[in-house]
């Protein structure tokens, strides 16, 4: 998001139009800026583009007798298929509606969560970002226990239907819309709104004229990571909508995991591309928009205390007790409840006791919390890597030069670390196997490094780092900065007083994220975590993979310790953020 | 928050970090560094070992407690695993790599999977001496070069309680599933996504034949068959007999999985497997081809292929020891017989119709 709602200085300040005349940069200055941007560019590089299109590369390339020829023909067989374009079609309605659907109810909770102060309201920000984490198996079993015949929403009959994936999607980014949009909405100056009421407007009107508009680059950057998110979501679409709801995303797994077949795979993922840089595309667009619109800000936290009485917070309130309580709540004590019931049917912490354990059966190689001790470990490197690079990320991106052209690649560098969310983890991961056997011609193979699982995992949670941090430092007035160098401070010293300080909360935020985002990945682990090794979500899937209710009940119990884990980060993040204000996770 | 805080909260998380930097830059580097000087070993003697083996396996593989270590110490051999997705996944990735292997040994190829591996080239032929006659025979023509290590067969199960209380006799067979006394009570799991699915795909074409099979799936999917993408959505949510909640008694799942859901006194087991419909599953350990350690590799699989593992197959794996003279659980010889004569189908002829079988299928039952 381009928050520039959330300058730390008056309204009046004026942002990128207002500029002191400036001295020239000394050379050092361009050197470090090269080297902010360089260093994430090479990281995204080697671990991101290169196996991506590495992989996408060998699928053009047929074998002609020992030598490689280019293939093009891939397109022609690929693209000439119905199903093919069913496939393309699924995608983008399950994404819109999903999307859609995701941002309507997350507006309220938004609200609720975020502008209104009520005792257990961190409890609550916590809980709901408890699904964007889950392991998908564990969410599966969770979910599909409540809708398939026999269970509580069992009449619904959504079970393998358009229905069913669409609220799963949005149960999973629910959280993505409500701490965007509610991050910014915190920050909103409330006297706008305010005169527009006195002046007579009823509260829906003063909300659709003057706060939705204003909240417009926060829905459109949220709208932008949700579709994201559901155009690559795999388990939650196989799990349940089963094949016939299949997506480019399922498509590109089974051809490359169960078929090999690289050639259809390289044309699906050039579709994807495709798919997520016009979503990329448009949502720029958007934001860019609105971003004039947003000087009405303050950095005063604008949350009043709720109140039952008042209409215009009992709606939403209303609104979002409803899907908290259906989408986020009930699925999750169903999960509880289940792990508190021991094997032999009573109640009981038998499945938590038995986390100490290798499983009914020695079903696991490590125990739970081994496992989780190896999670924990991983999610600090991949939290540590992704916020360095993460922010050097948004410290480039923040800055708006003035040539066109810098300014111009600095907007794509922001889209260009939004990829690694919109192209399949196993086109990543398999891209990983023909690559870094040796990489950038270094004879360390790092396929089989234990450094990989966290480097996988910081590569996801690097765009959530930096659409953490870019807000808040897109908010801080360059005038400071201009004062800062203008007094003789060298650039490192601007950064470190005047940037670093505005920022020290917000990387708190971002660390938090990063750390939950790893803790709960699955997708590339479960293709790079050596079995003596495993993480949590690696154990779980292995448990609940085998028969037998002890296994199950520790699948459940290890899944509400993971779940217990990451709001406890969350908060522990929350609480870091304090008032400082910005971020939209 | 205070300055004091902020610095306890850094302080924690640089220690917290150092063990975890510590044992990554330890991994780093796997074992090709110390290729050792072990080129003279004669083919028949004892090859003096050294240096790092990496054995390269799916998530399922786990050995009891010391045992992988005391063959380290018995070898001077260093044992690093890397893991792979599942088994097709895992072929897949072995192809992929080919010219460049992740490891120099792999367990876990399966027969539905293997000869595409095979024909890619992946493997250096290697077969322990001393192999049991029921092991040898496990090795087809086109998968020469591997060695089974271990067996099961995927079956329909029953859940016999909800058969006694509904009054109905269980199925027995596959042509009984179309039934319509058994109508909405089966669900199996997509052979596209899941491989048991795939397995028990495999033993229709055996059972009906190639030009059979589709008619079969037609009718099974007309008398109210369920799918679901994969073993645990079926078992756990689905399943009557996981005591989950869930509403069919026909599942597919394991030979061994009976042996699970054993009645709290041991007497009786309240599911059943359908032994008439099942599939048998083979899984190899192979050298890989382009090893830098190929003494230590073969002598892994020797390992491997030792009484004492395949003796530690059935309670760390679930599965059956390649080898029939290894002695078994008693509840597995009670609860969890193996098929008398399962579905077959050679793997030089599942690599061949592999794609083709699993997109007549989908267009068949998913439509």
């Amino acid at each position: 998001m381009d928050g520039d709602g959330h300058r730390v200085t008056s309204p009046a300040s004026g942002g990128a139009s207002v500029r002191a005349p400036r001295r020239r940069p000394a050379p050092g200055t361009w050197l470090w800026w090269a080297l902010a941007a360089g260093l994430p560019l090479l990281f995204l590089g080697v671990f991101f583009a290169w196996p991506v299109a590495a992989l996408v590369v060998q699928g053009f390339f047929a074998d002609d007798g020992g030598t490689r020829v280019l293939d093009l023909s891939g397109f022609g067989e690929v693209l000439s298929q119905p199903r093919t374009w069913r496939v393309v079609g699924q995608t983008l309605a399950q994404a819109t509606v999903g999307t859609a659907l995701a941002v309507l109810l997350g507006l309220p909770g938004a609200y609720v969560l975020y502008r209104c102060r009520f005792p257990g309201r961190t409890l609550v920000r916590g809980l709901v970002t408890v699904p964007f984490v889950l392991p998908t198996v564990v969410v599966g079993v969770a979910f599909r226990a409540l809708f398939a015949p026999g269970g509580t929403f069992g009449w619904l009959g959504v079970e393998e239907s358009f229905a069913g994936v669409v609220i799963a999607l949005v149960f999973f980014n629910y959280a993505v819309v409500v701490r965007t949009v509610g991050g910014l909405w915190e920050r909103l100056d409330p006297r706008a709104e305010q005169a527009a009421r006195s002046l007579g407007a009823s509260p829906w009107r003063a909300f659709r004229t003057v706060t939705l508009p204003a909240l417009g680059p926060a829905i459109a950057s949220a709208a932008a990571v949700v579709f994201l998110f559901c155009a690559t979501a795999f388990g939650v679409v196989l799990v349940l909508g089963g094949m016939r709801y299949g997506t480019i995303e399922t498509e590109i797994w089974i051809r490359t995991t169960q078929f090999l077949d690289l050639r259809a795979a390289a044309v699906l993922s050039i579709l994807q591309l495709v798919v997520v840089t016009g979503a990329l595309l448009v949502s720029a667009r958007l934001r860019a928009r609105r971003e004039r619109a947003l000087h009405l800000s303050s950095d005063r936290s604008a949350a009043h205390r709720f109140s039952w009485r008042r209409a215009s917070d009992a709606v939403p309130a209303l609104a979002t007790l409803v899907v908290v309580g259906l989408l986020v709540v009930t699925p999750l004590a169903g999960l509880v409840a289940r792990s508190l019931r021991a094997p032999d049917g009573s109640w009981g912490l038998d499945n938590y006791v038995a986390l100490g354990t290798t499983g009914g059966r020695n079903a696991l190689s490590v125990t739970v919390w081994e496992a989780t001790a190896n999670s924990l470990r991983t999610a600090a490197v991949a939290a540590v890597i992704a916020v360095v690079v993460g922010g050097l990320v948004a410290l480039v991106v923040s800055r708006r030069p003035r040539s066109p052209g810098l300014r111009r690649a600095v907007g794509t560098l922001d889209a260009v670390f939004m990829l690694p969310l919109g192209v399949s983890a196993v086109t990543v991961g398999f891209g990983f196997l023909i690559t870094l056997d040796r990489p950038l011609g270094f004879d360390v193979d790092l396929r089989t490094s234990g450094l990989l699982v966290p480097i996988a995992q910081a590569v996801v949670a690097i765009p959530l780092v930096v659409r953490t941090v870019l807000p808040v430092l897109r908010a801080i007035d360059p005038r400071l900065r201009e004062v800062a160098a203008t007094l003789g401070a060298a650039p490192g010293r601007v950064l470190c007083t005047v940037d670093g300080p505005l920022t020290a909360r917000s990387l708190g935020l971002a660390i938090g994220f990063a750390f939950a985002v790893s803790l709960g990945e699955f997708g590339a682990t479960s293709f790079l975590a050596r079995p003596d090794t495993a993480t949590l979500p690696v154990v779980i899937y292995r448990l609940i993979g085998q028969p037998g209710a002890e296994n199950y009940g520790m699948a459940l119990a290890a899944s509400v310790v993971l779940a217990v884990l990451t709001a406890t980060v969350m908060m522990v993040a929350e609480r870091l953020r304090g008032d400082a204000g910005g971020g939209e996770f | 928050m205070n300055r004091r805080t902020r610095r306890t909260l850094a302080t924690t998380a640089v220690v917290a970090l150092l063990p975890a930097l510590a044992a990554c830059t330890g991994e780093d580097t796997p074992g090709e560094a110390q290729s050792s000087p072990t080129t003279s070993a004669s083919e028949s003697g004892t090859p003096e070992l050294s240096g790092t083996v990496t054995l390269v396996t799916h998530d399922s593989f786990a050995l009891s407690e010391g045992l992988l270590e005391s063959f380290e110490s018995e070898t001077g051999l260093t044992v690093e695993q890397a893991a792979a997705g599942d088994a097709g996944t895992l072929v897949n990735q072995l192809v992929l790599t080919a010219d460049s292997p992740l490891g120099d040994v792999v367990y876990g190829v399966d027969n539905t999977f293997a000869s595409r591996a095979v024909e890619a080239g992946v493997f250096e032929p290697y077969t322990p001496d001393e192999l049991d006659p029921s092991v040898t025979d496990l090795v087809d023509p086109a998968l020469e070069g591997l060695t089974p290590i271990d067996k099961g067969d995927v079956c329909l199960n029953v859940d016999t309680t909800w058969f006694e209380d509904e009054g109905v006799e269980p199925p027995s067979t596959l042509e009984d599933l179309t039934d319509p006394a058994y109508e909405d009570l089966t669900v199996v799991t997509n052979p596209a996504t899941s491989s048991p699915g795939f397995a028990f795909l495999l033993a229709t074409v055996d059972a009906f034949g190639e030009d059979g099979w589709e008619q079969y799936w037609a009718d099974l999917a007309d008398n109210g068959l369920k799918v679901t993408d994969g073993w645990s959505d079926a078992y756990y949510v689905d399943f009557s007999g996981a005591g989950e909640g869930g509403e069919r008694p026909i599942v597919l799942s394991y030979a061994t999985s009976p042996a699970f859901t054993v009645t709290e006194d041991g007497s009786e087991t309240t599911t059943a497997a359908l032994l008439d419909t099942c599939f048998r599953q083979v899984e190899y350990a192979g050298v890989l081809a382009g090893t830098d350690n190929p003494d230590g590799a073969r002598a892994l699989v020797d390992f491997l292929a030792s009484a004492e593992v395949q003796a530690d197959v059935p309670p760390n794996m679930y599965m059956y020891p390649a080898d029939d003279t290894v002695e078994l659980p008693a509840e597995w010889e009670q609860f969890a017989p193996l098929a008398e004569d399962p579905f077959d189908v050679a793997p030089a002829e599942i690599d061949a119709h592999r794609d083709e079988w699993i997109e007549q299928w989908t267009a068949t039952v998913i439509g």
